[in-house]
């Protein structure tokens, strides 16, 4: 997400750059080698709510005198309505309101996501205040009623006429005249070392490659909703999102109301992605709110989400690759275009692994930008790495036949010891351990030859590939701990969308804290709480472990302080003590020591609260921090078809320290799987003549199914970060990365066929 | 929502009464596909009338004929045991295709009359000349990777998507049929139409006239039919190309006598009698297979994004039909 910049804001708001090299290390966390509660297999804490039906998501919050509220579409990609004949729908039975343009409250528009740290726009188009159209599929007008059916009904008597102007669709047309991002997420478009492609021209060894990916849609379980209620000049929005708190400050910004008076609750969000950001859907939800004078309820239909809630864009890349003899690189080219809108800033950032994975003698690694009249594309599970390292990683496994180098062999070649373009220190990197342990795992050493391998009319085949997601930390996030003699309870404005946050976060309190598990509670999803940070690019783990650990400085100096000299704490220092057995206690002389109900009971108080923010990410800008992987894929290709069925996959990772393998198993596998989709049938189908997605349906736009996802073995390295709280690295967006490579390779390898453009289909292999 | 009536028919008369009675009457099966074009208001009946307490049974006769009612669900057809032992295509076209779900729901009824899955025929912002006709055709320059590759027109590429009816088609299946006039029975491949100038017309039947049953008359060699479908991911998809195919080689290893039929490639669940025409006689081997198929496809003409099913669907009946033969010979 706007991660990198977010970071640097605030980092160098306060540092520079010479004073944060400056700057010591943190302490390595304690609790990054301790086993407790952290590094065990807990299920988790809302399975038995969900199982049982009896979590609330946001279009099921129970609200008196509720209405719905149905959308109506353009059909245009650009140009204006000329006419908008409501009447129809109007006098339909049970329609509360027709809300178009023409009567929508006046609304500034969205502050876009990174022109500020808590901005959450998508797009800073406005949002239904003029009559001009700059996407197929805009809403053009919001109907509420007093039941879904009859708005939904009423929706579609709303006629709407429209002045079409040319509309820029082609992908090819508009790279033509591609140009630079400002920047791609804080960093500079186009990074440039020696001069590549000399050194490409001059290798011995070369390849020199065209990558198409496509669009995709979001398609979580949950399609995204909003309820929504003002009290008197109070707004209350219950969403499903998974930025809280940035959706809170540019809603204040959109209807000029103070934050104050917002609040968004979101304790269930039934999948994210990066797709649960603030789209059109909940602000209209809000106008209408306010000018029906009742509370709303949207709830996007399945082709809704494909209509305004963006998901990832498509590009064109190139990958060259020059090589020595002995098998370093001279030159790594990796240039290309995304398609984008004018009015957004999410330019797919696909260049980022080859800035960080390997070893090269030059560097030309520089994006751009085509507007299309589009949707606002937008993150999905792991933007740019994904689609990325697709491109990388099969030229790769290229360059390695055409040296006759075993593709893990060449990546041991061109390790570096040092990040390769920003010359930083790798915080942690254990990548050839990874792809050691996987390859034993896996059997790689079978690989055949390729097309060697038949069994019946299945041709067989593997492939490999590195998976690589940066680690990042956000600022301004805060916890609060409220700690009594029962036990604790965590506090933060954070997200839950299937990940594992609140059990992780449970488990990392108990073994904060020294308490068990059953004693301490994490508390989330609200904006009434203290303020947490996006869940987005992977960080929010370590995010609110900072924030956490940063309380509980906080708490520990307090208790010493209620303890006194009475107690058997007396006169130590916060350095001297650690958290355990339900007390704390002197870090050597064991019998030292105090519980937390003694010393709350002798100083008369039922609860202590300690509440800090998380200091800044110094630890991203000292060090390069990412986590890798590599992703082992055995298929089978029908000769007589064309069909890929994918017959074995192993992820090995290496991430840090591994909080919970239960949940961290099930994020690496969902990644997999998801990469499997994109790798072989995930594609929006978007006209080019009309701008339209076609295909805007779970029966047409197809993912994975059960029969698609073979047996997946997950293994990873344990290795803790020491620059990290908890030694821990964001785990939820690095599966999918890498497996479009993996699998493409083993392809190649069963059939001998390159592919290189996504989505790999039969047709592409007869 | 759009006004309509529910009625449920307790017998075929009643059905067909009942539906005469309103102006866009329909017939309602599992509703798995009539309810979702309701929702996409592509279809916008006056009338249900529900047909699911019509006959189901599925009667295995002494002649080695089965008779099933059109009421029967896909999963009840799909593992019947006679079925399964007389006419195994029948019941791996009805497992290859939906969801087990979808299948505890679809009739046999509403599998033959379910409608194309064009995604330009769904969206009522694109034009279509089955929706409405003389609007004119998006699919033919836009996506049109599912679509006909036989029998097409300058009007409509659309297919027919039931996998059911391939097995149906090869297997010399006859529907019943009953309407205002009376009773009448169809062979299923005269059954559905070719789209020519008028798409919107998709089947020789009659207004308001019912499916009763479907009956596949006796075929000793069928007992080895099998049906393969070709599609974008494991499950769960419709067929870019399927083959139902039963195969009679005589002891000299000349083919006696041959079923083929194809879906994913036109309008109709597509007979291959030419290719049938060219197999009879001819040694069962890899070559006439091929040649067969070649023949069958001589007119086959692709679009933009299905130009490969030409080649796919070749492939596709010849490896099935040398996996008939018995034995790898490619
Ligand atoms: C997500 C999805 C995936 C699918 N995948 C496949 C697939 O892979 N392969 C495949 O073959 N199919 C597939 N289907 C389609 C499915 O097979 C059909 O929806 C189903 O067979 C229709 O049967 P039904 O009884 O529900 O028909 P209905 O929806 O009830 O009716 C369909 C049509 O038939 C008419 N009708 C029903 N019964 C009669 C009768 N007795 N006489 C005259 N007219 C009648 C109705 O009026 C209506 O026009 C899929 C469907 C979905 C939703």
């Amino acid at each position: 997400m706007s991660i990198v910049d977010t970071v640097k804001q605030a980092v160098t708001g306060a540092v520079t750059g010479a004073m944060v090299r400056l700057t010591p290390d943190a302490p390595v966390d304690p609790l990054a080698t301790k086993h407790g509660a952290l590094g065990r297999s807990v299920p988790r804490v809302d399975g038995p709510l969900k199982v049982g039906g009896q979590a609330r998501f946001a279009a099921e919050v129970p609200v008196e005198g509720l209405t719905y509220a149905a959308l109506v579409y353009s059909t245009i990609a650009h140009g204006r309505i000329v006419t908008l004949d409501t009447a129809e729908a109007v006098a339909a039975p049970g329609v509360v309101l027709v809300m178009t343009h023409e009567n929508a409250p006046r609304m500034a528009p969205p502050a876009i996501f990174m022109s500020n740290p808590r901005a959450a726009g998508a797009s800073d188009l406005p949002i239904m205040q003029d009559p001009s159209i700059h996407w197929n599929g805009e809403p053009v007008a919001l109907v509420l009623a007093d039941t879904q059916e009859q708005a939904d009904h009423a929706a579609s008597l709303v006629r709407v006429s429209y002045e079409a102007a040319q509309a820029d669709l082609s992908f090819d047309q508009a790279r033509a005249q591609a140009h630079a991002p400002d920047s791609v997420l804080g960093e500079p478009a186009r990074i440039a070392i020696g001069d590549a492609e000399a050194a490409l021209a001059a290798a011995p060894y070369r390849v020199d490659l065209s990558y198409r990916t496509p669009r995709h849609s979001h398609g979580a379980i949950e399609p995204h909703a909003a309820t929504v209620l003002w009290e008197g000049d109070k707004l209350v929005v219950h969403d499903a999102t998974q930025m809280l708190h940035a959706t809170q400050w540019t809603l204040a910004g959109i209807f000029g109301i103070r934050e104050e008076d917002i609040r968004i609750l979101s304790p269930f969000v039934g999948g994210g992605f990066g797709g649960k950001g603030l789209w059109s859907h909940q602000i209209l939800a809000i106008a209408a709110a306010k000018l029906s004078k009742r509370p709303v309820r949207i709830a996007l239909s399945r082709e809704g989400v494909f209509r305004v809630a963006g998901g990832r864009t498509t590009t064109g890349q190139r990958v060259a690759l020059g090589a020595n003899a002995d098998g370093t690189l001279a030159a790594l080219i990796h240039t290309g275009v995304a398609a984008m809108t004018a009015h957004n800033n999410c330019p797919e950032q696909f260049t980022f692994p080859a800035r960080h994975l390997y070893a090269a003698g030059s560097f030309l690694l520089e994006q751009k930008v085509a507007d299309i009249h589009m949707l606002a594309n937008t993150f999905m599970r792991a933007p740019g790495e994904s689609v990325g390292t697709f491109a990388l990683e099969t030229a790769l496994d290229e360059l390695a036949e055409a040296m006759a180098l075993d593709p893990i062999e060449l990546r041991r070649r061109i390790e570096p010891d040092k990040d390769p373009t920003s010359g930083r220190a790798f915080s942690s990197r254990h990548l050839l351990e990874a792809y050691a342990k996987g390859a034993e795992r896996f059997g790689w050493s079978q690989r055949p030859a390729p097309r060697s391998r038949r069994e019946g009319e299945w041709l067989v085949g593997m492939g490999v590939a590195t998976a690589t997601y940066p680690y990042y930390r956000m600022p301004g996030g805060s916890a609060r701990i409220r700690l009594t003699a029962e036990g604790a309870v965590v506090q933060m404005g954070s997200h839950e969308m299937g990940m594992g946050t609140a059990t992780a976060q449970a488990q990392h309190a108990a073994d904060r804290l020294g308490l068990p598990l059953e004693r301490v509670r994490f508390e989330y999803g609200d904006t009434d709480l203290p303020p947490g940070t996006i869940a987005g690019g992977s960080s929010q783990t370590v995010s609110i472990a900072a924030a956490l650990l940063a309380a509980h400085e906080v708490l520990v100096a307090q208790l010493l302080k209620l303890a006194g000299n009475d107690s058997p704490l007396g006169g130590l220092k916060a350095a001297e003590v650690e958290a355990r057995d339900g007390g704390l206690h002197h870090k050597e002389d064991t019998g030292r020591g105090e519980s937390y109900a003694s010393i709350l009971a002798r100083a008369g108080r039922a609860e202590v609260v300690a509440q800090a923010e998380a200091p800044r990410p110094m630890e991203v800008m000292k060090h390069s921090m990412h986590s890798y992987g590599a992703q082992f894929c055995e298929v089978r290709v029908s000769a007589v078809t064309g069909e890929v069925r994918v017959s074995r996959f192993l992820g090995s990772f290496d991430c840090g320290r591994i909080l919970n393998p239960q949940t961290a198993r099930s994020q690496f596998r969902g990644g997999i799987i998801m990469g499997l989709g994109l790798a072989l049938m995930e594609e929006t189908e978007f006209d080019e003549r009309t701008g339209r997605i076609m295909n805007p349906s779970l029966a047409e736009y197809h993912v994975p199914v059960h029969l698609d996802v073979p047996e997946i073995d997950v293994i990873w390295t344990d290795i803790p970060d020491p620059h990290s709280p908890l030694g821990a690295h964001g785990i939820g967006e690095i599966g999918i990365t890498g497996v479009g490579a993996a699998v493409a390779n083993a392809i190649h390898n069963a059939t001998g066929r390159r592919v290189r453009e996504l989505p790999i289909t039969l047709d592409k292999l007869l | 929502m759009r006004a309509f009536s529910y009625a449920r028919a307790e017998d075929a008369s009643a059905a067909v009464r009942l539906a005469g009675a309103s102006a866009r009457a329909r017939y309602l099966g599992g509703g798995t596909n009539l309810v979702d074009l309701m929702r996409e208001t592509v279809e916008q009946p006056d009338a249900l009338v529900d047909v699911t307490a019509l006959p189901a049974a599925i009667e295995a006769r002494s002649d080695g004929s089965i008779l099933i009612g059109a009421g029967a669900s896909n999963t009840a057809v799909a593992a019947d045991l006679a079925v399964r032992t007389r006419f195994p295509a029948l019941a791996r076209a009805i497992l290859a295709g939906a969801s087990g779900q979808i299948r505890n729901m679809a009739t046999v009824g509403g599998n033959i009359l379910q409608r194309t899955r064009c995604t330009y025929f769904y969206d009522d912002a694109s034009r279509c000349n089955k929706r409405a006709p003389g609007a004119g055709c998006d699919a033919i320059d836009g996506f049109n990777r599912i679509h006909a590759i036989l029998g097409a027109s300058p009007a409509c590429v659309a297919t027919h998507p039931s996998d059911m009816c391939v097995a149906l088609a090869a297997l010399d299946a006859t529907v019943h049929l009953q309407g205002h006039g009376g009773s009448r029975t169809m062979r299923l491949v005269d059954l559905h139409r070719l789209p020519g100038g008028r798409p919107h017309v998709e089947t020789e039947l009659q207004r308001d006239e019912l499916i009763t049953a479907v009956e596949l008359p006796a075929l000793p060699f069928a007992a080895g039919s099998t049906y393969r479908k070709v599609r974008d991911r494991a499950s769960y998809a419709f067929a870019l190309v399927s083959v139902a195919a039963a195969l009679d080689v005589g002891p000299d290893g000349t083919v006696r006598d041959v079923r083929l039929a194809l879906g994913g490639v036109a309008h109709k669940p597509w007979r291959a009698s030419i290719a049938e025409a060219a197999l009879r006689g001819r040694p069962a081997t890899a070559d006439s297979f091929r040649d067969a198929a070649d023949a069958e496809l001589a007119d086959a003409a692709g679009l933009r994004h299905n130009a490969f099913k030409i080649d796919l669907a070749r492939r596709t009946v010849a490896a099935t039909l040398e996996g008939l033969a018995g034995g790898d010979r490619t």
